[in-house]
């Protein structure tokens, strides 16, 4: 696709990235029903959890690029996981702020070391990690190639995390954050804010990846200027 | 035989090698000129197998083409930096190497490889407790251990006084005169001249001169280098 | 191949063993940390067994930090790294060497800390020791497994004492999560049966980050 499809495209997405939120903040606010026990403030939930799981593909694209990184060094594919890493971390830092916002009127607690919450902080540092070890290297190969290594290594723990956390809870109760499941007639409500978050997360990784393209390109063609004198 | 092909290395911005292209022949003893920053090292460092190519490729023909990283046992990388451990002898340095390339030499070996640099008596040293002429005659016999066919040296005559730089002049002439391929960085214009079949001089990251050591005399090559060199200082 | 594991342990062994650098910080360190608790967990000195197991894995941790920090820096002196890196070696048996001698400095350094610990806290502990040990065996494999890799990583950035602990930490998490419940287990409570869940967890860690390491040591040490 050419820059004015690529431009177009972005339109597209950004208008229905637009119609789509006005219509999950009417689903999240006034369509669905209010919770029994919590009330209003549950419906911080809808977003809540959008964020956590657009936040979990994040980095699963992140995976995916460190990997095909490695495999073809591509400079495109590091364009990709720098992307998806910095939107990772974006989307769990609303998980984490979220969190306390619910905890705070519902537990009076700001902070529970719930399974979810704890495992979504673990992660956030890991992929903060990863921006650190970005962040100090210094030589563009070298360091495409040794974050794509430290990707691979956070997506791996991940789920090691989260299973260590969740027996630890198991040992060590406390009252739990998140209620369980969902009542079907909240479903609509969150199934819309979910594919809104996804169409956030592809519009915002478009608009990183060609910023970060460009940026690379136009590095590239200083160093043409410098070869031609 | 090393081909070099369309090589270029960047840092960053910083472009260190450019299309550089220069085939090596079997056997051929090549020095390499150049000013600082120029793209020696670079090419040395691409050649060995510790960084690849932002671009270009490289073929070692040890029995059939091979990239630099799979021709690693056939090389021998020396430069100013000795690759010794302070803190062991240097029989357990090279006792360490020996190891890890597979070569079955005693104890009484290794001794008299460490003799042979001019270094008898000291075996059972400290490598910190010998002097920098000393470092650099034992990083010889550890670089060239399991006797390489190709040789790359990186300005190897720093820090040797005038024994260590005739014993190296010496040890080179000989590998030389067994059919190593040698390609060594040097600033030295006479020893380089003297050394080499073939002169090559790097300049911003490319070839600037290649010729036959044959082909000129040792005044004409200072003179032509000199020139080189200040007219690229004077343009840059 | 076991050959040349052996080879590179042995040389950063006997280098150690030579200098004791590392192992003299490490233990100095891992001791201060305990010092540093005593005082912090003054409120509950009363139950002050039972934050023991917190308090030795945070102590074997930094102190264990302090040495990984160290690991290539025999090697940069001398570029002695490119003189590794010229030998037709498998670069999984440079990290598998080099993670070996990492975790042997750690188990010395967590044993002087251990007893140092008994003397500090006044724990009596007999047929505790054999479990206590199996823990530490493969808390810290697995804690080395992964610190090697990443300490290469952090070798060649220009904050590496710095950038260590900020990526370390994180990834290591399960196995001090663990690690802590395990010891827990065994000095506080009698039903070593429980034991299963968290030795499992740290095994598996360290068998899968071992393994992703080796094969992904070499696209760390290439420049």
């Amino acid at each position: 696709m050419d820059q004015r499809g690529q431009a177009r495209l972005d339109e597209f997405l950004g208008a229905l990235l637009f119609a789509g939120m006005i219509l999950a903040l009417y689903m999240a606010f006034l369509q669905a029903p209010r919770e029994k026990t919590m009330g209003d403030l549950q419906r911080i939930f809808y977003f809540h959890v959008s964020s956590g799981i657009t936040g979990l593909t994040a980095f699963a694209v992140n995976f995916a690029a460190s990997v095909m990184y490695l495999v073809r060094r591509n400079r495109w594919w590091d364009h990709v996981a720098l992307s998806s890493a910095e939107l990772g971390v974006m989307f769990l830092s609303i998980v984490l702020v979220t969190g306390p916002i619910w905890a705070k009127p519902v537990w009076f607690v700001w902070w529970t070391w719930s399974p979810r919450l704890t495992s979504s902080l673990v992660l956030w540092m890991l992929y903060v990690a990863y921006l650190l070890v970005r962040n100090y290297v210094l030589d563009p190969d070298r360091r495409a190639l040794v974050s794509a290594v430290f990707g691979i290594v956070a997506f791996v723990d991940a789920p090691i995390v989260w299973f260590s956390i969740r027996w630890w809870r198991d040992i060590h109760p406390a009252p739990m954050l998140e209620t369980g499941g969902l009542s079907p007639s909240m479903r609509p409500a969150f199934y819309t804010c979910w594919a809104v978050f996804q169409i956030l997360f592809i519009y915002l990784m478009r608009r990183r990846f060609f910023l970060e393209a460009s940026r690379q390109e136009m590095e590239w063609l200083q160093r043409r200027a410098d070869m031609g004198s | 035989m090393i081909e070099v092909q369309g090589v270029a290395k960047y840092f960053g911005r910083f472009s260190a090698l450019r299309d550089l292209s220069v085939t090596v022949r079997e056997g051929e003893f090549v020095s390499l000129f150049g000013r600082n920053g120029a793209g020696k090292t670079t090419l040395l460092r691409i050649l060995a197998g510790l960084t690849r190519p932002s671009s270009g490729d490289v073929r070692i023909h040890l029995s059939g083409p091979r990239s630099p990283q799979e021709a690693r046992g056939g090389m021998g990388y020396l430069s100013h930096n000795t690759a010794l451990y302070g803190d062991l002898t240097a029989v357990e340095n090279l006792r360490f190497y020996a190891n890890l390339f597979d070569l079955a030499l005693d104890e009484a070996e290794l001794e008299k490889r460490i003799q042979l640099v001019g270094l008898a008596g000291r075996e059972k040293e400290p490598v910190r407790n010998y002097s920098r002429g000393m470092q650099q005659r034992l990083a010889i016999a550890r670089a060239f251990l399991h006797d390489p066919s190709i040789l790359l040296l990186d300005e190897p005559f720093t820090g040797l006084d005038q024994t260590g730089t005739e014993f190296l002049k010496d040890y080179l002439s000989r590998a030389h005169g067994r059919g190593k391929t040698c390609v060594m960085a040097i600033h030295d214009a006479v020893l380089g001249y003297e050394l080499a079949d073939r002169i090559l001089v790097i300049e911003s990251g490319g070839v600037a001169m290649d010729v036959a050591r044959r082909s000129l005399s040792l005044a004409e090559f200072q003179q032509r280098y000199r020139a080189l060199v200040k007219e690229r200082s004077d343009a840059g | 191949m076991p050959a040349k594991v052996w080879t590179i342990f042995r040389k950063d062994l006997l280098i150690e063993l030579r200098t004791k650098d590392s192992l003299n910080a490490m233990i100095f360190f891992g001791i201060v940390v305990l010092v540093i608790f005593n005082f912090a967990l003054e409120a509950i000195r009363e139950s002050i067994r039972a934050a023991v197991p917190g308090v030795l894995w945070v102590s074997f941790a930094f102190s264990g930090t302090l040495g990984l920090n160290r690991m290539f820096a025999a090697e940069k002196e001398n570029s002695c790294l490119q003189g590794l890196l010229m030998v037709p070696v498998d670069r999984g048996i440079i990290y598998l060497g080099k993670m070996i001698a990492a975790c042997v400095f750690m188990l010395l350094t967590e044993a002087v800390i251990f007893v140092f610990s008994l003397i500090f806290f006044n724990l009596t502990v007999w047929r505790e020791i054999p479990y206590v040990v199996l823990v530490c065996l493969v808390g810290t494999l697995g804690f080395t497994a992964v610190g090697a890799l990443l300490s290469a990583i952090a070798a060649n950035t220009k904050m590496r004492e710095v950038l260590l602990p900020l990526i370390l930490f994180p990834v290591v998490l399960p196995i001090l999560v663990n690690a802590v419940e395990a010891t827990a287990i065994i000095l506080n409570t009698v039903d070593y049966r429980q034991l299963k869940l968290p030795l499992t967890i740290m095994t598996v860690f360290t068998i899968v980050f071992a393994t992703l390491a080796y094969l992904l040591f070499e696209y760390v040490l290439e420049d």
